[in-house]
């Protein structure tokens, strides 16, 4: 690990995500809970942009691009769902 | 310690700061809506300077040792900070819009023209 | 020509993905692949894409998009410390106006509700074309039924309606 400082603050946001766990394992409404899976996915790209500098490896910054664009698309089928089907 | 260690710092302390107050909103405010208010625009602020820091780091580091692979780490997290700018405030539309649909009410709206305008056009 | 669009986007983002194989630049096996695949998914995908899609290759449009980032980028400035005021007080007057617009085709609507969904106090909850208004939750309602977009989004309409043309 040559910079430290990148894995410390991921355990900070890391603390953050836990907490938008929290909201998806609570929140009373199925749209709550769809609300803290999209801060979760946010929060783990920021997460895995740091690690990949923490541990200089490039390869985890192409796995952040990968995962925001799925999330995305997992974030509009839920909510397409939510709303009744494909209209 | 250095200049560019302490704009490392800043931009660090930015991000967690935003990110946080992000999953902070998410128990604070009372519906889905405001929630999303809170947890959107905060995670995308904060993602923004993880990515300058990043970037900071890695042009320092490319200027240091000239290894391009720090180049490609800096373009890289630039690729996936405009994806996440791009996907971030239309995912938040897709569920406000979902949540409106599927019934659940704005809590303490004084007003909800949406809602006018759906009781209008079922009739 | 939705085919060379589809190319060049793809191209750039192979070339911007593929920096610094050789020495700081690409080597040539890179420049060839990407040759490649950029073809193989401009033909796939130009039936998708449409023909207005070629004004996006104009770069007086790059320019403004340029020229647009540092106003988005305040306004997301103020908006976080909007919203950090109101997760400390917990002050909050919601509700959902509709905001009438005058926008012209799907790209300025597009950019309009991006850019409110990222300002202050705004989220677009739906767009509706057909009768040339957005609705959005506003979580600090001053004005129930606004005549124009201007105390939702300030100067983003001009923006929108400038950059979408």
């Amino acid at each position: 690990m040559i910079a430290p400082e990148f894995f410390y603050a991921t355990l900070v946001i890391m603390v953050g995500a836990f907490m938008a766990l929290l909201r998806v394992l609570f929140g009373p409404s199925v749209p709550d809970r769809v609300v803290g899976v999209d801060t979760l996915n946010t929060l783990i790209v920021a997460g895995m942009v740091l690690l990949g500098a923490a541990y200089d490896r490039t390869i985890y910054i192409d796995i952040a691009i990968v995962y925001a664009l799925l999330s995305y698309i997992g974030t509009l089928a839920i909510a397409r769902y939510m709303q009744g089907g494909l209209k | 310690m250095n200049t560019v260690d302490y704009v490392i710092y800043t931009f660090l302390a930015i991000s967690m700061i935003f990110n946080l107050l992000g999953s902070i909103a998410l128990h604070r405010f009372p519906d889905v809506y405001t929630r999303l208010h809170g947890a959107t625009k905060t995670t995308t602020f904060g993602t923004i300077f993880a990515v300058l820091a990043v970037v900071v780091h890695a042009a320092y580091q490319l200027h240091e040792t000239g290894n391009p692979k720090y180049l490609q780490m800096a373009l890289h997290s630039v690729v996936a900070l405009i994806a996440l700018l791009l996907t971030n405030p239309t995912g938040a539309h897709a569920i406000a819009k979902a949540a409106h649909l599927s019934g659940y009410k704005p809590v303490r709206a004084i007003v909800d023209a949406y809602e006018e305008k759906r009781r209008g056009d079922g009739e | 020509m939705p085919f060379m669009v589809a190319f060049v986007f793809a191209y750039v983002t192979w070339l911007v993905l593929t920096a610094g194989t050789n020495g700081l630049l690409w080597s040539t096996e890179e420049l060839i692949a990407g040759l490649i695949f950029a073809g193989i998914i401009a033909y796939a995908t130009k039936g998708v894409i449409g023909d207005e899609s070629t004004r996006f290759l104009n770069p007086v449009r790059w320019v403004g998009f340029i020229a647009y980032a540092p106003v988005l980028f305040w306004g997301m400035v103020k908006a976080n410390l909007d919203v950090a005021y109101r997760v400390i007080t917990g002050k909050i007057n919601p509700g959902i106006v509709r905001v009438p617009v005058e926008l012209e085709n799907d790209a300025q609507y597009t950019i309009l509700s991006n850019s409110i969904t990222l300002t202050p106090g705004t989220l677009t909850v739906d767009a509706c074309p057909e009768e040339k208004a957005l609705y959005v939750h506003w979580i600090n309602v001053t004005e129930p039924h606004p005549e124009s977009s201007e105390p939702v989004a300030g100067p983003f309409e001009k923006w929108a309606r400038r950059l979408g043309r």
